[in-house]
C-alpha cells in the first residue's frame, strides 16, 4: 500500500466521492480509492449472491404457503399424490430422488476416480490434456441431449440387462420389479453417473495431482509399486478433494431434471426394486406445473421444490461435514 | 423588364401556392369509413350473417391474445394464419396447456382461453371477469394404442369394462380370459400388460379418464377424471410423443394418445365398443357423430365421451374457446366475438385436413348461440 505522501492532499469530496463513500468505498479521491474501488464492488457482488437466495427463499415460501398451511410437515411423509381429491405427499419423490442420485454417485465414483487417477498418475504426458479435454466436453453437453439419448440408445441396452439380471438373480429384493419396462432407477441412475462423471473427474485430478511429491517419492523411496503408491498415499492424502468432489456431483444428480424425466418412467410410487418407474421431485415438477390447474396444485408443488432446495442444502452441509473430518490439513479443493 | 429578384420571389409564391393547393386538395380526400358496417353485412335479424366482410374486427382491434390447450395447436395455427392473411389481425396464441390458458383467462391477461376440459366450479369462480363460455370449436378422438408382436391395427378389440380394469391394474397379462374372449382369433401372449398414462397434465387425461369413469364406478370412486390424476399404474410420458415412444419400446405396452397423434406416426391402435356395441377404429367420422347427439346441453359442457350416436366412437371430447359472457372492452368484444364466429363456421373448413371433426348440427347450432350470447354492457355484440 503507497503510504500517504505529505505534498498530496486530498482535495474536498465532490459528489461522486461522497456517493461511493456512502456505500462503503473508503477513502474515495485518495491515492488508494482503485483498490477500494475493487474491494468494494467484489464485496457488492458476493451480498448480491447472499441476498438473491435469500430472496429465493422468501419467494418459495410465499408460493408454498397454501400447501405448507394445509399439510404442515406431513407433506414431508405423505404417500398420495391425487390431484382430483386434493391430497399431496411428497415421500415416493423424495426417496426417488434420493435413491437414483446414489444409484448414481455408486456407479460414477469407480468411474470418475479411475479416469482421474489415470490421468493424474499413469497417462502419458501428451494424452494427458486430450483425455482432460474429453471427458470436460461431456458435462458440455445439454441435459436434453442427454435425454434423448437416453431414451432412444441407454434404455433398449438397460432392458437387455434388467432382463438378463432378472432371470439369473430375480430372487434379490433390488432385482424383484419389471423388467421389460427398461425406464426406471437403473436407466435414470445410469444417465446420471454419465452426467456427474466429468464433475468427480476433474476435481478429483487436481486434487490428486496437488497431493506432494515428497509423499509419493518417499513411498517409492520405500520399495512401494505404483499401485500401492496410489492406494496407500495418494488417494488417503486426496480424501477430502475426493469427497468434495463427490458431494458437488450428488448435487447435479439431486436436482437433474430433463434427463430424468426422459428416462425415469415418471411413475408417483415408493420404489422397491432398481427396476421400478421413478419420479423424482425435479422431474415431477417439470411435469405437471403448466398444467397445475388449481393454486392448492401449484402451491404443492412449489412445496416440492422447498424441500428439495431443503434437501440439497442438507446434503451439502453434511458433504461439507465428512470433509472437514477426514481432511483436517491435508489436500482438499473446497475448505 | 422584371428584375431577377423578383422573378425568383414570383417562382417561390407560385411554388409555395402550389404546394399548398395539393395539400389542401389531398387532405380533402373522402376518409376510409371505418366504423360503417361493409355494404354485404346483412341487417339485423335472424337470418345467419357468415360473409367474410363479418369475420374481421370492426372497431380497430389488429392484434388478439389467446392462450391454452396444445392439442388444437395444429388447427389453430392454420386458422390464425388465414384469419391474418383475411382480416390482417395477428391473434397469437401460447400452446401453453388448458391449465396455462384457464389460469391466463382467471387473471384477464388474454383476450380468450383454449381448454380441452370443462372448467371446475372452482376455476370459474376464481375467474375474474365474471361467467366463462365454453364455446366448442371440434372434437377430437383418442387411440388407444398398444404393442403386441405380430397384432396389427384395428385387429385388437378392446370394450370399456376391460380397458378400465387394465388401467385399474386388475388385469395384469395379455392372455387374461376377459381379454382372449373379446379377441378370439388374436395371438394374446402371456405378457404382462405395461400400463402407460401421460406424466404432464393434459386434456387428452382429462377425455381419456372422464370415459372411464363414465364405464366403471370403481375408475370413478377410485380415481376420478382431470387433466392430471393418481394413475394405479406404470409409466408415465411426457407428451403424446413421450406415451407414444413408450408404448413403441416396450412390448406388451397399452397408452393413449390423440387420434391425429396416431395416424399421423402409423401406430397401431385397438377397437374400442361404443355404447351400442360397435367397434369402431378412431377416425374423423367416429369423433364427428359422437358430437352428433341431440341432448347436448345448452352451455355445451359437456364431455362426449361414451356418446349415445351409434356411430360415435366413444373416446372423443370436444376442444373450447373459452370466452368470458360479459366483455368489459367494446373494441376487444368485438374482434373476440368475430374471431369465434369465423371460427365456428368458415374456419371449419380447415379442420379435417388436420384432422379434427368439424362441428355439424346441434354442435354447431349450439355453438352457434354460445357466439351470440358474446355481450358487451348486457347487450349481444353480434347481432
Amino acid at each position: 500500500m503507497a503510504k500517504a505522501r505529505a505534498d498530496i492532499k486530498p482535495s474536498s469530496p465532490n459528489t461522486a466521492q461522497v456517493v461511493l463513500g456512502f456505500l462503503g468505498f473508503r477513502h474515495a479521491g485518495t491515492a488508494n480509492w482503485t483498490d477500494n474501488l475493487f474491494f468494494g464492488f467484489s464485496r457488492l457482488f458476493a451480498l448480491a449472491i447472499i441476498a438473491m437466495t435469500i430472496v429465493l427463499l422468501v419467494v418459495l415460501f410465499q408460493g408454498a404457503d397454501e400447501s405448507i398451511r394445509k399439510f404442515g410437515l406431513g407433506f414431508l411423509v405423505g404417500t398420495d399424490w391425487n390431484p382430483v381429491s386434493e391430497e399431496f405427499g411428497t415421500l415416493p419423490t423424495v426417496i426417488g430422488t434420493l435413491v437414483i442420485s446414489f444409484v448414481g454417485l455408486l456407479l460414477a465414483i469407480p468411474v470418475s476416480l479411475g479416469t482421474a487417477v489415470f490421468i493424474a498418475l499413469y497417462a502419458p504426458v501428451r494424452l494427458r490434456t486430450p483425455l482432460s479435454y474429453l471427458v470436460e466436453m461431456l458435462a458440455a453437453i445439454p441435459s436434453v441431449i442427454y435425454g434423448l439419448w437416453g431414451l432412444f440408445v441407454l434404455v433398449p441396452v438397460i432392458r437387455m440387462v434388467q432382463i438378463w439380471l432378472k432371470s439369473h438373480f430375480g430372487w434379490f429384493f433390488l432385482f424383484s420389479g419389471p423388467a421389460n419396462y427398461g425406464t426406471g432407477v437403473l436407466a435414470a441412475g445410469v444417465m446420471l453417473a454419465i452426467m456427474i462423471t466429468p464433475i468427480i473427474t476433474a476435481i478429483s485430478r487436481d486434487v490428486i495431482r496437488a497431493v506432494p511429491r515428497s509423499q509419493i517419492e518417499a513411498m517409492y523411496a520405500l520399495g512401494a509399486t505404483k499401485w500401492e503408491t496410489v492406494w496407500n498415499v495418494v488417494l488417503p492424502y486426496a480424501r477430502g478433494g475426493i469427497v468434495g468432489a463427490a458431494i458437488l456431483g450428488l448435487g447435479r444428480a439431486i436436482g437433474e431434471t430433463m434427463a430424468v424425466t426422459m428416462v425415469g418412467g415418471n411413475a408417483f410410487r415408493l420404489v422397491t426394486s432398481v427396476f421400478d418407474p421413478v419420479h423424482s421431485m425435479a422431474s415431477q415438477i417439470a411435469s405437471e406445473f403448466t398444467e397445475a390447474t388449481y393454486s392448492l396444485y401449484v402451491s404443492s408443488l412449489i412445496y416440492v421444490g422447498l424441500v428439495l432446495f431443503g434437501i440439497t442444502i442438507v446434503v451439502n452441509l453434511l458433504g461439507q461435514l465428512l470433509i472437514w473430518r477426514m481432511s483436517k490439513g491435508r489436500v482438499t479443493m473446497l475448505e | 423588364m422584371i428584375s431577377v429578384h423578383r422573378k425568383v420571389s414570383a417562382i417561390k409564391t407560385l411554388f409555395a401556392l402550389g404546394m399548398a393547393g395539393i395539400l389542401t386538395l389531398s387532405a380533402c380526400s373522402p376518409a376510409t369509413p371505418s366504423s360503417t358496417p361493409a355494404p354485404t353485412q346483412a341487417p339485423a335479424s335472424a337470418t345467419v350473417p357468415s360473409a367474410i366482410a363479418n369475420a374481421c374486427p370492426q372497431k380497430g382491434v389488429k392484434e388478439l391474445t389467446g392462450a391454452g390447450a396444445t392439442f388444437p395447436y395444429p388447427l389453430y395455427s392454420k386458422m390464425f394464419s388465414e384469419y391474418n392473411t383475411l382480416c390482417g389481425v395477428r391473434v397469437n396464441y401460447q400452446s401453453i396447456g388448458s391449465g396455462g390458458g384457464i389460469a391466463q383467462l382467471q387473471k384477464r391477461t388474454v383476450d380468450f382461453g383454449a381448454s380441452d376440459g370443462v372448467m371446475s366450479d372452482q376455476q370459474k369462480q376464481q375467474a375474474q371477469g365474471g361467467p366463462v363460455l365454453h364455446i366448442p370449436i371440434v372434437a377430437g378422438a383418442e387411440a388407444v394404442i398398444f404393442n403386441l408382436p405380430g397384432v396389427q391395427r384395428s385387429q385388437l378389440k378392446m370394450t370399456p369394462d376391460v380397458l378400465a380394469d387394465i388401467y385399474l391394474k386388475k388385469i395384469t397379462k395379455w392372455n387374461d380370459a376377459k381379454i382372449t374372449a373379446l379377441n378370439p382369433g388374436v395371438n394374446l401372449p402371456n405378457m404382462d400388460i405395461a400400463v402407460v398414462h401421460r406424466s404432464d397434465g393434459s386434456g387428452t387425461t382429462f377425455i381419456f379418464t372422464n370415459y372411464l369413469s363414465k364405464v366403471s364406478k370403481e375408475w370413478s370412486d377410485k380415481v376420478g377424471f382431470a387433466t392430471s390424476v393418481k394413475w394405479p399404474g406404470d409409466i408415465g410420458g411426457q407428451g403424446n410423443e413421450g406415451v407414444a415412444n413408450q408404448v413403441k419400446q416396450i412390448p406388451g405396452a397399452i397408452g393413449y394418445v390423440e387420434m391425429a397423434y396416431a395416424s399421423q406416426n402409423n401406430l397401431t391402435w385397438a377397437q374400442m365398443r361404443n355404447k351400442v356395441g360397435k367397434y369402431l377404429d378412431p377416425s374423423l367420422e367416429g369423433a364427428a357423430q359422437a358430437a352428433d347427439v341431440a341432448s347436448l346441453p345448452d352451455n355445451m359442457e359437456i364431455v362426449i365421451t361414451d356418446s349415445d350416436n351409434p356411430n360415435a366412437y366413444p373416446i372423443t371430447g370436444f376442444t373450447w374457446l373459452l370466452v368470458y359472457e360479459n366483455q368489459a372492452d367494446a373494441a376487444k368484444a368485438d374482434a373476440v366475438a368475430r374471431l369465434a364466429w369465423w371460427m365456428t363456421h368458415d374456419a371449419q373448413k380447415y379442420a379435417a385436413a388436420l384432422e379434427y371433426a368439424p362441428l355439424k348440427g346441434v354442435a354447431a347450432t349450439k355453438a352457434e348461440n354460445l357466439v351470440k350470447g358474446i355481450k358487451i354492457n348486457g347487450q349481444p355484440v353480434l347481432k
